[in-house]
């Protein structure tokens, strides 16, 4: 049977008149990167928050690690969490910041050093808080986060103000992680970030889940997108007028038709180019990305 | 439990609130100490409210304490300043969430902070007692005080009544500015309420209703410092300000047990 790392039924979180999060349902398998997309206000934290025992649903359940979030105590001390970027003591150094957190969970002080090391500030452990970039602060968290070498990763959009070298790092601890057999739970509004990484996904908009499930079988779920580029940009619109024609639904977009049909369609649309007396520069097939099938399914137009 | 009160020492034994409050309360030590002492004879006085302490009586066993007791108000305000910071910034630095991740017992977060504080006003009490009595022996012969009663065991009894009146008067102002710190989640808030209340508000209150003197929280916590007063007694301050206390304590608990941490 499947382990299930975290599970939301019904999970609803209501302020005032409107619901930051409306009967969320989904299950993060354990040992996967899970990601959670959607647009910012989509609900994320606030579903966060609930499965650290931050704030409590207005209904709904939820488990984490196999225990109610109505006892979080039962499950915090073997989870890492990062939650709406890091929060610390600006006055304190980051090593000092850490060995708060490692006094308050009851880890050894040794492995404040080690993450130190891991997240590449054992140089500036000893700097206060307060002169930190915002990279550095955020590695800090991500080692916070890593204090009690957990079996469930928690991270709310851990790469927001790196630069791309610290985003790929981000990417090399979470996978890292996650063939060490942790289970990480990594949210993001950058979709690119996340079909990059995450093998499960779970999907809000406006406060609704809209898909939980592999990465894969979302994409594939998408046709594909075939690519045709004319010679000529004066032949863009005849092409694209007899394509419509034939049945399929064509975008123009930057000197070429972006055509929704299966990839064997390719050697028909060649031919009726052929037909109409255009040559065609190029023809590809591409699977859409996550953020084109995120705008598919919401209907959204980017 | 025990491991929240380590944390928190740790974050109060930072330079900045170490340093501050060491020269906060050796600054005022040492001033309302040497006033006594240097300004024995001046027209103008040379204790509270203007009025005059000869050196005759200051060569009384109460003598010893006389310079340090005048402090035990202030140090209250400066444990309210603390207490309070100390809480509500937790809100303001978001770092509440990180502290309720790796403890989620919010009571024991609560009591953790209140043990570590405690421990902190105590350290703040008798450092600034020990200046005190320095001061006070070294200005003493300058002054043409006789401290051969200073030495005496009634002396050492008054001492010990006074660093304990005072450590319980200044953690009644301590725990009057958590309550305000988790009430209002803002440390200038909560700053700017208590010493308002504390050091203008009540007197305001005071002078227009003399009777409610009796029944202002800040006026009775002041009193335990001074080990009570002809007009209030010792007993009387103590009950009042547990009432206060243990009333807004429970609300204050409360409160930060069951509301959300959304920040």
């Amino acid at each position: 049977m499947k382990k299930i790392a975290i599970t939301a039924t019904d999970l609803t979180k209501i302020y005032g008149d409107r619901a930051a999060l409306s009967h969320g349902s989904f299950e993060v398998p354990a040992g996967a990167v899970c990601g959670f997309v959607g647009p910012n206000g989509s609900g994320k934290t606030t579903t966060i928050r609930m499965l650290l025992g931050l704030i409590s649903p207005s209904s709904g359940s939820a488990t984490v690690l196999g225990e109610s979030i109505a006892h979080p105590e039962r499950y915090l001390p073997k989870i890492g969490a990062m939650i709406e970027g890091p929060a610390f003591y600006p006055a304190l150094s980051g090593r000092e910041n850490l060995k708060v957190l490692a006094e308050l969970g009851g880890f050894p002080l040794s492995r404040v050093d080690e993450l130190l090391a891991k997240v590449d500030l054992a140089d500036r452990g000893g700097s206060k808080f307060k002169t930190y970039s915002l990279g550095m602060k955020q590695r800090l968290g991500i080692a916070a986060a890593l204090l009690p070498n957990p079996e469930l990763l928690i991270l709310d959009e851990p790469t927001n103000g790196l630069d791309p070298q610290g985003i790929q790092e981000i990417r090399n601890i979470i996978r890292d992680l996650a063939d060490s057999g942790t289970t990480v739970f990594v949210s993001s509004h950058i979709l690119s970030e996340l079909e990059m990484i995450s093998e499960y996904l779970v999907m809000l908009r406006e406060g609704k889940v809209i898909f939980s499930g592999r990465t894969q079988e979302l994409l594939t779920s998408n046709k594909p997108v075939v690519i045709a580029r004319p010679e000529y940009e004066v032949d863009l619109a005849k092409l694209t007028k007899k394509i419509d024609e034939v049945g399929y639904s064509t975008k123009v977009i930057e000197g070429t038709v972006h055509i929704s049909a299966p990839a064997e369609a390719s050697a028909e649309i060649n031919r009726l180019a052929f037909d109409l007396g255009i040559t065609l520069s190029s023809i590809s097939v591409a699977q859409p990305t996550l953020e084109e099938t995120f705008f598919e399914m919401t209907g959204d137009i980017k | 439990m025990i491991r929240v009160v380590i944390a928190e020492l740790r974050k109060l034994r930072r330079p900045s609130l170490l340093l501050g409050t060491i020269a906060t309360v050796g600054g005022l030590s040492a001033l309302f100490t040497s006033i006594v002492f240097l300004m024995i004879n001046s027209e103008s006085g040379n204790s509270s409210r203007g009025e005059s302490v000869s050196a005759s009586e200051l060569s009384q066993a109460a003598g010893l304490v006389y310079g340090f007791n005048l402090v035990g108000m202030f140090l209250g305000i400066v444990a309210l300043c603390i207490f309070a910071s100390q809480t509500a910034q937790e809100y303001t630095l978001g770092t509440l969430r990180n502290l309720l991740v790796r403890q989620p017992s919010r009571m024991k977060i609560l009591a953790g902070k209140f043990i570590a504080m405690k421990l902190f006003a105590l350290v703040m009490v008798i450092f600034a007692a020990a200046l005190s009595i320095a001061i006070s022996f070294l200005l003493s012969g300058r002054a043409q005080v006789d401290t051969s009663k200073w030495q005496s065991p009634e002396a050492g009894q008054l001492l010990l009544e006074s660093v304990l009146n005072i450590f319980i008067a200044t953690l009644c102002f301590g725990t009057l500015g958590m309550i305000l710190g988790l009430l209002l989640r803002s440390p200038i808030s909560a700053i700017a309420v208590g010493v308002l209340w504390n050091l203008i508000l009540e007197n305001i209150l005071s002078a227009l209703i003399n009777s409610t003197g009796k029944w202002l929280p800040g006026t009775n916590f002041s009193n335990i410092g001074m080990g009570g007063s002809s007009v209030i007694s010792y007993r009387h301050s103590l009950a009042v300000s547990a009432g206060y206390l243990l009333v807004g304590s429970a609300v204050a608990a409360i409160l930060f047990k069951r509301r959300d941490v959304a920040n």
